[in-house]
């Protein structure tokens, strides 16, 4: 059986195509990702680029429509995937697919372009507990890529600059608007770059940390979404949050769209 | 499950938490809804297919406005939807 998990980001588009294995003797190895595929969209028309997204998933994979059993979607737009069997929220999806990966993990934290969130789960992947922001982007990718731009560096260089750097400048403004200009005074300042990508990045960590502080820290983090590809980020969000270590899945982008399609599987089975 | 919806910015930190393990089955029969003066709650079924309350979206991004009228500079002396919630899932964190 093959499912589908779309997860509707702000910034790109998420497909997993997953089948169900049921190796014999071996009922850890229950599913397997056939096929993993992300669109930016460039249309603003939602249904279309969902449609296009699914579409080029199940073209790579060598699928067609009537091959997947069913498809569940998350994410800020899933209600826009009208193809879609049910929705599934980004909190749900995200804490099952972070458990998949790391089963010992009960705090996931979802840092994705326009929203943050914490969530506590239990061990088979049931969020027991989430506090989101759902007011402003200022403690998600979106805000540091707003900065990095500022500061007229490639977010891979912007991430990497924050680790150069061992000063704690303190960022007053809670608004990306504000953060920008507050940006520009320290580029006025002289202050090094590596210095202001720090700044930046602490901040983020720091809003992102109050939202995880809210359910509460405990066993292992996972961190999931698109900044985990963001080193200097990483690194202040275990300072912020005081954890040794936070664990990284390889395809963090992924993992609310996996959580999806497995919620979709098991509908299915049972 | 304990939902959270809510905010932190520049002046504090507005979240409403409802524990959805005591929402599932009611006993005052789904008061909030008519309690809140702004109907900001509303009754769905979630991802685990339980009729549970949550906080309305456009809501969750207004709490500290919207909230105002019913804190004591408002002339209340408790909240109205906690009051109603009698079995105590609806807390505010400010």
């Amino acid at each position: 059986m093959i499912t589908a998990g779309i997860d509707m980001g702000s910034r790109s588009i998420k497909v997993i195509l997953l089948e169900e294995l049921n190796v014999d003797g071996a009922p850890q190895l229950k599913y397997g990702v056939k096929k993993a595929h992300i669109m930016m969209p460039g249309d603003l028309d939602q249904d279309v680029a969902a449609d296009k997204a699914y579409d080029e998933a199940l073209a790579s994979a060598g699928l067609k429509r009537e091959d997947v059993k069913v498809v569940f979607a998350t994410g800020a737009g899933r209600k826009q995937v009208s193809f879609a069997a049910e929705g599934i929220t980004e909190m749900t999806a995200g804490a099952k697919g972070a458990i998949f990966m790391f089963p010992q993990a009960r705090t996931v934290v979802d840092v994705g372009a326009e929203e943050g969130r914490g969530m506590k789960t239990d061990a088979v992947g049931r969020a027991i507990d989430f506090a989101g922001n759902e007011k402003c982007a200022a403690g998600a990718g979106s805000f540091a890529e707003a900065m990095s731009r500022a500061l007229q560096m490639t977010l891979k260089e912007f991430g990497d600059a924050s680790l150069k750097s061992d000063k704690s400048i303190p960022m007053n403004a809670q608004c990306t608007v504000f953060a920008e200009s507050e940006v520009v005074s320290l580029i006025h300042s002289a202050t090094p770059k590596n210095d202001i990508a720090k700044a930046v990045l602490d901040a983020v960590a720091s809003r992102v940390c109050a939202m995880v502080r809210r359910v509460g820290i405990e066993g292992e983090v996972v961190l999931i979404g698109g900044m985990v590809h963001n080193v200097g980020f990483v690194q202040s969000l275990k300072v912020a949050m005081g954890v040794d270590a936070i664990s990284l899945p390889d395809m963090p982008e992924y993992i609310s769209a996996l959580g999806c399609a497995m919620i979709a599987a098991e509908r299915q089975s049972s | 499950m304990i939902a959270n919806y809510g905010y932190k910015d520049g002046s504090g930190e507005y979240y409403i938490s409802i524990d959805t393990d005591k929402c599932i089955s009611c006993s005052a029969e789904r008061a909030c809804l008519t309690a809140c003066p702004k109907q900001m709650f509303e009754i769905i079924t979630d991802d685990y297919d339980d009729e549970v309350a949550w906080v309305k979206k456009p809501n969750c991004r207004t709490l500290s406005y919207d909230c105002a009228d019913c804190k004591p500079s408002g002339g209340y002396t408790s909240l109205p939807c906690m009051t109603a919630c009698t079995p105590g899932a609806i807390k505010h964190s400010w």
